[in-house]
């Protein structure tokens, strides 16, 4: 009887914890803390993932969590090495400098 | 009844601790500090995983986000050296007004997905999904899954490399348009 709100709140957690990433990736400037709060925003889609796994009880939650873990792994890979480019290239990590994509 | 009422308790202060470490997080002005919160939001996360019944995510969520993902964040703070100048910068970039706008825009978003939610009737009970059904499925029926994230994987990787890659100290092979600041910080 508990479990089952304990499945509805689970859900509510992703939510918040999905917005709480979005506030941070439309506020922050610093590209790193923007990686950080995407970082959120897929755990929590993989939180959701776990949660309707775990109400269904079928592995397929764990399988898409797992995909969700590479993509994020790949995604902060490539977003990181962006990140040096970026250092390298204006001597700051501010995204509002990547504004010359003018053709 | 006290089992069940301890297993709620442990859910709703975890939940909790997830929530207040990840708004930490995102009002830091020091990536470490804001690295910090982002462990603690993530092993939290993992005793929820355990919670709902899922072990070998919880293993995988502390294994790969607190572990494998952080080192990567801590490595690139640590290449790019930002000091106290940076605190100061971040404290400059982040007026209080800068955050009403995308605050209300989230907090509606949450809205939305909280009564889309609804009342789901056949969504009822946490069930347990050991390794072993997750190992049987992940290399039964979901192989294609195992070799696109090893695709994945590999992609990421040479991209990271390419990119990451440090050149020659005065590159070039640049465009024209911003080739004033550019060999400041092939230094650091």
């Amino acid at each position: 009887m508990i479990d089952a709100v304990i499945i509805d709140h689970a859900f509510i957690l992703a939510g918040i914890l999905f917005c709480l990433g979005l506030a941070g990736v439309l506020v922050r400037r610093n590209l790193v803390f923007v990686l950080i709060s995407l970082e959120v925003m897929l755990n929590a889609a993989g939180l959701a993932f776990i949660a309707a796994g775990s109400a269904w009880g079928q592995p397929e939650g764990q399988i898409m969590f797992l995909a969700v873990v590479t993509l994020g792994a790949a995604e902060v890979a490539v977003g990181l090495g962006l990140t040096l480019l970026l250092f390298r290239r204006f001597n700051s990590v501010d995204i509002d400098q990547l504004n010359q994509l003018k053709g | 009844m006290t089992a069940a009422f301890i297993y709620s308790l442990m859910f709703y202060f975890t939940a909790a601790i997830a929530v207040l470490a990840t708004l930490l997080m995102i009002t830091r002005h020091n990536a470490v500090h804001a690295l910090l919160y982002l462990i603690i939001s993530s092993l939290s996360m993992a005793i929820i995983f355990y919670l709902l019944g899922a072990p070998f995510a919880a293993v995988l969520e502390v294994i790969i986000y607190a572990g494998a993902v952080m080192i990567l964040f801590v490595f690139v703070v640590m290449m790019l050296n930002l000091g106290h100048k940076s605190v100061e910068q971040e404290a400059a970039w982040l007026p209080a007004k800068g955050w009403i706008v995308p605050s209300v825009l989230a907090a509606l978003l949450l809205i939305v997905l909280i009564a889309g939610l609804g009342e789901p009737e056949n969504l009822r009970g946490v069930h347990l999904v050991g390794v072993k059904e997750v190992g049987i499925s992940l290399f039964g029926p979901y192989l294609l899954v195992v070799e696109l994230a090893s695709f994945l994987l590999m992609a990421g990787l040479v991209g990271a490399y390419h990119l990451a890659r440090q050149t020659t100290p005065t590159p070039k092979f640049d465009d024209s348009g911003t080739s004033t600041s550019k060999t400041q910080g092939d230094e650091a």
